[in-house]
């Protein structure tokens, strides 16, 4: 996705479109070009296409079709209706799942934002310094997976670092990732460590944009640091700020490796995320149709909140000029 | 700081970039996050390089306890069975290299084809006129909204009726082609490139293809290398997909390898030492290849916004 921080992606397309056509062009390339590029273009646009057809566009019609079907792989999709919807409504397991990935969404992106959002002022207003920059993305550069097994050694009940400090300051070990109370918003967390430097970079692009008088002007007239984040930075940031958390929601939504390797869904299915069902049911018990139901229902999930999002926060208006 | 005079400003030569108590708080933040951030790192090198049986005895030690090797050895699959459950392994190695040449192949086949393929069509929508090409590209935009998710299942069939399951090709094809994110992204950098300099092009007599290969995407090398290198980081760690389609050795990746390998721990302990040793030679080569490009990433990520 790009931020691009004057004017939303929506937006981008049809005025720079225009523009392309536009602008004066000698009369030898003019009269080359008037025949139009349709063949070249052809050829240049033939890879592309195919993999948008064949790998986006059909796959994503043939999701919806399954979700109609029953469907184990080995024999031929049977038609079935609404069966799985039906199921799906009926299925405790599955709004179990559902409120599961809601409060690690909830969790992940409140800290993360509010965290990437101080990262990225704190860049901005102290230093440019680009090595620490560079620093807050390195944990982005490892896998899920890598970032999982790590902090299921720092958080170990009895030999993690983490409840070295835990038991030093007195407290009693935490399971962190063996409690059913504890394992979600610890997941959130971990997951927190690995996006929220690339969050903060994105934040820290939108802000580029805001220019630097503002503060200026701002200081003259005896502004605080902390009226100048409510009044200047967070007004002007906003439909960057929409766009990144519109992005991160989407992303959020589809945790499954870090539970993968931390907590496989457990203990007593209390970190069974919607994505990790998924998959139990299409690989573990060969149900792709109620599989791909509930991939639909978490693709109509993410439609409402993206459009919803869009609206609250007004995404598509900037407050600048 | 508040009511900033010209007698105040002289009075306090460094009165803004001086120590005021919010400042020294800010900078304390700023460092917590940097301690946050890199200490875990020290951690794995720390427990990467302990035995297994004093990492139990002093869990809280700062330095490696009886520094050893033997986590590293389990990793790469270079001790003997007996040996490494006598240090507390699995008995099972990872077939190091084997995963790692495996993540190597998919990444550069996606990262080559994805980038080189989704410029011919970011050409083909900025420069070339064509009937329907805002129609076409629209399209594209839509496939920005579908989630990589939802397409899995559906595909993970596609490559599997390909006959491609357990094979590398069928790990690397579904992003080979393009995304519509690389393709959108590449086409607002073409847009920018000059006119004049094509045109200068096209009078000495210069074709398209010659123009995209000669003028285009030498002029788009810095935003093309930073899409390459995420790209690279991304297919690297990329583990559903794979999870799904390879079963065998013969296509398992490092991530997939690694999540074996923990899984494979025995219950009892886990051979904490041999995990942390893996997991470091799993995120080594994309380390390394941040640190060769880490300031024009940086850069480009932090002033354009590319995700």
């Amino acid at each position: 996705m790009t931020i691009a921080s004057s004017s939303p992606p929506s937006r981008l397309p049809l005025g720079s479109a225009r523009e392309a056509r536009t602008g004066p062009r000698p009369n030898r390339a003019r009269a080359r070009e008037s025949g139009g590029d349709g063949r070249l273009a052809a050829l240049f646009l033939a890879p592309a296409l195919l993999g948008f057809v064949v790998f986006l566009l059909w796959p994503t019609l043939r999701g919806v079709y399954l979700s109609f079907t029953r469907f184990n792989l080995l024999t031929p999709a049977e038609w079935v209706g609404l069966d799985n919807y039906v199921r799906m409504v009926n299925d405790p397991i599955f709004w179990d799942s559902l409120t599961v990935t809601v409060e690690y969404v909830v969790i992940n992106i409140g800290v993360q934002t509010a965290a990437a959002l101080a990262i990225a002022v704190l860049l901005q207003r102290l230093t440019q310094s680009a090595m620490l920059r560079g620093i807050v993305l390195t944990p982005y550069l490892m896998s899920n997976v890598v970032a999982g097994i790590v902090w299921l050694w720092l958080l170990d009940t009895q030999l993690g670092i983490g409840n070295e400090i835990v038991a030093a300051l007195g407290a009693d070990r935490i399971p962190f990732l063996a409690d059913e109370t504890w394992a979600i918003p610890t997941i959130a967390l971990i997951n927190v460590w690995r996006h929220v430097g690339y969050t903060a970079l994105l934040l820290f692009a939108g802000l580029q944009a805001i220019p630097n008088d503002m503060y200026e002007a701002a200081r003259v007239d005896g502004a605080s640091e902390w009226r100048m984040f409510r009044r200047i930075t967070l007004p002007l940031l906003r439909p960057v700020l929409a766009v990144v958390l519109i992005m991160t929601v989407i992303g959020s939504f589809q945790v499954f490796d870090t539970v993968t390797v931390t907590t496989a869904g457990g203990p007593a299915n209390a970190t069974n995320v919607l994505q990790y069902y998924i998959y139990g049911a299409a690989f573990g018990r060969f149900q792709f149709g109620y599989a791909s139901a509930m991939s639909v229902a978490l693709l109509v999930v993410l439609s409402a909140i993206t459009f919803l999002q869009y609206r609250l926060t007004r995404a598509g208006r900037s407050d600048l000029g | 700081m508040t009511a900033a005079t010209a007698t105040t400003t002289k009075a306090r030569p460094a009165g803004r970039r001086g120590l005021s108590p919010g400042r020294v708080l800010a900078w304390s933040a700023m460092a917590a996050i940097v301690l946050i951030t890199l200490l875990p790192f020290y951690w794995i090198l720390r427990t990467a390089l302990s035995s297994n049986s004093a990492l139990a005895a002093d869990p809280g030690n700062p330095l490696p306890v009886d520094p050893t090797t033997g986590g590293f050895e389990r990793a790469l699959g270079l001790q003997s069975t007996e040996e490494a459950i006598a240090q507390g392994g699995a008995g099972g190695g990872l077939k190091f290299w084997r995963y790692l040449i495996n993540s190597v192949i998919v990444s550069t086949l996606i990262t080559v084809g994805q980038i080189f393929f989704s410029a011919m069509a970011a050409y083909a929508f900025a420069r070339l006129r064509w009937r329907g090409r805002d129609k076409v590209f629209a399209l594209f935009l839509a496939g920005l909204m579908v989630p990589t998710i939802f397409t899995l299942l559906p595909n993970f069939v596609l490559v599997k009726e390909l006959g491609l399951v357990d094979n590398l090709l069928g790990i690397a094809l579904p992003t080979m082609l393009m995304t519509p994110f690389a393709v959108f992204f590449l086409r607002q950098f073409f847009m920018n490139v000059p006119r004049e300099v094509e045109e200068a092009a096209l009078l000495d007599g210069a074709g398209k293809i010659r123009i995209f290969f000669r003028v285009m995407l030498p002029m788009a090398s810095t935003p093309i290398l930073t899409l390459g290198v995420l790209t690279y980081i991304t297919a690297w760690n990329d583990y559903f997909w794979p999870l799904m389609v390879s079963y065998s050795d013969s296509s398992r990746v490092l991530t997939v390898a690694l999540a074996i390998f923990r899984a494979q721990t025995p219950q009892s302990g886990y051979d904490w030492s041999g995990l942390m040793a893996a997991t470091l030679i799993a995120a080594l080569p994309m380390l390394l290849l941040f640190a060769c490009f880490a300031r024009r990433i940086v850069s480009t990520i932090s002033f354009t916004g590319i995700k």
